[in-house]
């Protein structure tokens, strides 16, 4: 790109630069990478600093300063990849490119990546953005090979299209839904723009709130915050104008439901953004959508093109007056702590996606300083259903607490992995013999920030006052290490997307990860076990939920398998550094020529 | 009853520790009622003469010599105390962590702009302590029962601490003691 490209690029944005990382993902998009010089140009475009855009650029993980290749190749690292055979893939990439991960040879670069939301389809991979899903070594070899011939990534494809959508002109991708049960949300019959034009168009913005907080909907997308009072709030809160966010980063490894919802379900989607708007007052609204899901892009705008043509968006949706609502995609760019809601908002204003301090909440104040409502595309779906059919009409369905239905995304060691719409307050009992679970030896539940379940809890109620979950939930049978498998690979995605912004986030989650080393290298003790419990405890004084869940693995896992600790324990000393003074004097002396005499 | 025995020592660090400890200044004349001291540069005993109570360690380990003398201190006294940054984290010392020690040795022997080594002589002499691949905290080493936190650690802070343990008393320290920014 030329100078004048890139400032084309700026004024397409307003050079604004609060729109810094769509910016870059245009810039970037032309190879792959961003040069010194261009940041140079971005930067007095914009009129900020170069270390403005290069503080930005650094946060997210598909940015990059050097050249990445003509192909980059992002595996997967998440726990159920791993399972799923991810590291023969991995080999067959190095050793055909004769270079590690994190390196670039023949313009092809091979990089590791946290959970892409196919955990149903593992071991997978972005390759130039586009998702390949089911792979295997052989694969790997034939893909590198296709790149030699220099073919475009989709005539790499080696199966065909996705079920349903995911083979529709805008998507051409291989995904597949998997979808296992329906219910409500994931129902065939329903009609577009029925409900805003005949329902909506009919209700005061009170009475919408009103029916929402009736029906006892939380929030789906992990902290279960009652939808109702949240727009109440925000109704409520003082500012020129409101947005409306739509949190489609769906980073939970092992969760993918909004990815379906968002391939099967966006004209649902976006009807539940417009009841949402009308109900808060907002103007506009953005949907946050990871970067992995990109590939969806061009099809939601299409479908929101489609609504502004039905009179459902823009001005005056569903022929409500003094009512104007439209929504725009905003691209995230490979970070998992932009799903927390102010760490969103931040990253929507072109900045770094670190959380905010609260209050003030962001109903109060948050993009751009206006009141602001953050909901889950799942929440958003079922705003819709609860308009269309009332709000005791929800609450006739789950528990006490839970009321309506939960998208599950299951994985790991079952016949069935997919998506399964349930009434809540389902057993995990009832989960495993759904997908065809055998000899299971736990669930992680919730991802990694969750619970890792022992079968003697297998009983125990899926409802957010016992087991809360934002869906995602990994079976893992007797073969699987659940410290070193399962454990090791949670602490690592924690240490690996920790914001960095407080001490005991940045630096507890390594501390507990060189204890367990120690514990399964057999040099732990007693005081490991301890130090370890105590530690996590700290996690608390964190800013945000990251933190306050990044500790989860080995605390529930101490919980819930403290014998698997015990048995690597070493009973007879109640310390040991593992200090090896041998190995540690090793390179020394070797460079200086001289034996070790300890 | 015979007053509790004291031993410090300096390893990968400054002696800036010390230092702070000498800050406590005229209450050292009644740290000196309190207790007595053994191996330590406050009396400049070299060599351990009896088991302690406390020992106060300064400094990471960076060489063997650290590590021998960390450990002899943990045979020889109950309590042990790591102090000061360096000897909780490696502090500056660690500062070489990033780089192998085989760049280190490279740079400081060989080939860096100041070094006038022309026949290539590398410190090599069995009565040399070995360098350790990188600085370690001491309780990646030993076990350590305290760690006081500083760089230095305030002279409050330590008066409050030795002032504590030497009454085997709860150690209470207020906030303005142990903050530091
Ligand atoms: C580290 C972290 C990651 C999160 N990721 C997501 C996410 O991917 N999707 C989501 O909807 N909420 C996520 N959340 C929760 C959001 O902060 C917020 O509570 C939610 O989007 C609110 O929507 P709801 O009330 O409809 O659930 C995350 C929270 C944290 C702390
Ligand atoms: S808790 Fe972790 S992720 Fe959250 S703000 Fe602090 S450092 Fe960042």
């Amino acid at each position: 790109m030329t100078t004048t490209e890139i400032q084309t690029v700026l004024k397409k944005f307003r050079n604004d630069k609060t729109r810094l990382v769509d910016i870059l993902l245009e810039i970037q998009s032309e190879n792959g990478f961003i040069s010194k010089q261009k940041i140079e140009t971005i930067a007095e475009g914009l009129d900020i600093s170069e270390v403005d855009v290069e503080q930005t650029m650094s946060f997210y993980h598909f940015f990059s300063c050097k050249p990445r290749g003509k192909y980059t190749i992002y595996l997967n690292n998440s726990l159920v990849a791993m399972m799923k055979g991810r590291e023969k893939v991995a080999d067959a990439f190095e050793k055909e490119l004769g270079c590690k991960f994190g390196e670039v040879a023949e313009d092809i670069g091979i990089f590791d990546t946290s959970c892409i939301g196919m955990s149903d389809q593992e071991p997978a991979a972005l390759i130039n953005g586009k998702v390949f899903t089911n792979l295997t070594s052989f694969r790997a070899r034939e893909i590198i090979r296709d790149m030699r011939k220099g073919m475009e990534v989709e005539e790499m494809y080696a199966n065909t299209f996705g079920d349903s959508k995911n083979s529709s002109k805008l998507v051409r991708s291989v995904v597949r839904n998997h979808i296992k049960r329906t219910g409500p949300i994931l129902d065939q019959n329903f009609q577009t723009g029925k409900i805003l034009q005949k329902q909506l168009a009919l209700m005061t913005p009170e009475e919408v709130i009103n029916e929402v907080k009736r029906s006892h909907l939380r929030g789906r997308g992990g902290a279960g915050f009652p939808t109702g009072i949240k727009w109440e709030f925000c109704r409520r809160a003082t500012g020129k104008k409101k947005y409306l966010f739509c949190n489609a980063d769906e980073g939970e490894p092992g969760t993918f439901k909004d990815r379906v919802i968002l391939t099967e379900k966006p004209e649902m989607l976006f009807e539940g953004m417009v009841v949402a708007a009308y109900a808060i007052g907002a103007s506009e609204g953005i949907l946050y959508l990871r970067y992995e899901y990109s590939y969806l892009k061009d099809y939601l705008e299409d479908v929101l093109d489609k609504m502004r043509k039905d009179g459902n968006l823009g001005k005056n949706p569903a022929g409500i007056k003094d009512f104007n609502f439209d929504i725009r995609i905003q691209l995230g760019a490979g970070a998992y702590i932009c799903g927390e809601e102010s760490a969103l908002i931040e990253s929507a204003e072109g900045k770094r996606g670190e959380p905010r301090n609260r209050p003030p909440f962001p109903v109060e104040k948050g993009y751009l300083g206006f009141p602001t409502t953050v909901n889950n595309v799942e929440t958003l779906c079922s705003v819709v259903k609860v308009i269309q059919n009332g709000g005791e009409w929800l609450r006739n369905m789950g528990t006490k607490d839970s009321t309506g239905t939960k998208v599950l995304s299951i994985s790991g060691d079952c016949l069935f992995p997919g998506i399964y719409e349930l009434e809540w307050g389902f057993s995990i009992n009832t989960i495993l013999e759904m997908a065809g679970a055998h000899n299971t030896q736990a669930v992680q539940i919730g991802g990694p920030s969750g619970a890792l379940v022992n079968p003697d809890q297998f009983d125990r109620i899926l409802c957010y006052s016992d087991l809360a979950t934002g869906g995602s939930m990994i079976i893992l049978d007797e073969s699987r290490d659940l410290l070193k498998d399962v454990v090791m690979n949670f602490t690592d995605f924690f240490i690996e997307e920790s914001c960095g912004s407080c001490v005991p986030c940045r630096n507890i989650p390594t501390l507990l990860k060189n204890k367990l080393t120690r514990i399964l290298e057999g040099k732990g003790t007693m005081k490991d076990f301890e130090d370890s419990q105590n530690w996590a405890n700290m996690m608390q004084i964190n800013r945000c939920g990251l933190g306050h869940t990044a500790a989860n693995p080995i605390i529930t896992s101490l919980e819930n398998f403290r014998h698997l600790y015990e048995d690597k324990i070493q009973k007879h000393k109640d310390f040991d550094s593992g200090f090896d003074i041998a190995s540690a004097v090793a390179e020394s002396c070797e460079f200086v020529d001289r034996d070790p005499n300890i | 009853m015979s007053k509790p025995v004291i031993a410090t020592t300096s390893l990968a660090g400054c002696f800036g520790c010390h230092m702070s400890f000498l800050d406590i200044d005229d209450r050292l004349l009644d740290l000196i009622e309190l207790v007595e001291f053994n191996k330590s540069p406050i009396d400049d005993i070299k060599t351990f003469t009896k088991d302690c109570d406390i020992g106060l360690i300064e400094g990471g380990c960076c060489n063997t010599e650290n590590i021998h003398l960390l450990k002899e201190f943990r045979k020889r006294c109950k309590i042990l105390v790591s102090f000061g940054e360096c000897a909780i984290m490696g502090g500056l010392p660690a500062m070489r962590n990033d780089i192998s020690v085989k760049e280190c040795l490279e740079e400081a022997y060989l080939s860096g702009p100041s070094t006038v080594n022309e026949d290539k002589i590398l410190p090599n002499d069995e009565e040399l302590p070995m360098i350790l691949d990188r600085v370690y905290p001491c309780h990646e080493i030993v076990k350590m029962d305290y760690h006081l936190p500083g760089c230095p650690p305030t002279a409050d802070m330590i008066w409050i601490v030795l002032h504590a343990l030497i009454l085997d008393v709860d150690i209470e320290l207020p906030y303005e003691v142990i903050k530091y920014d």
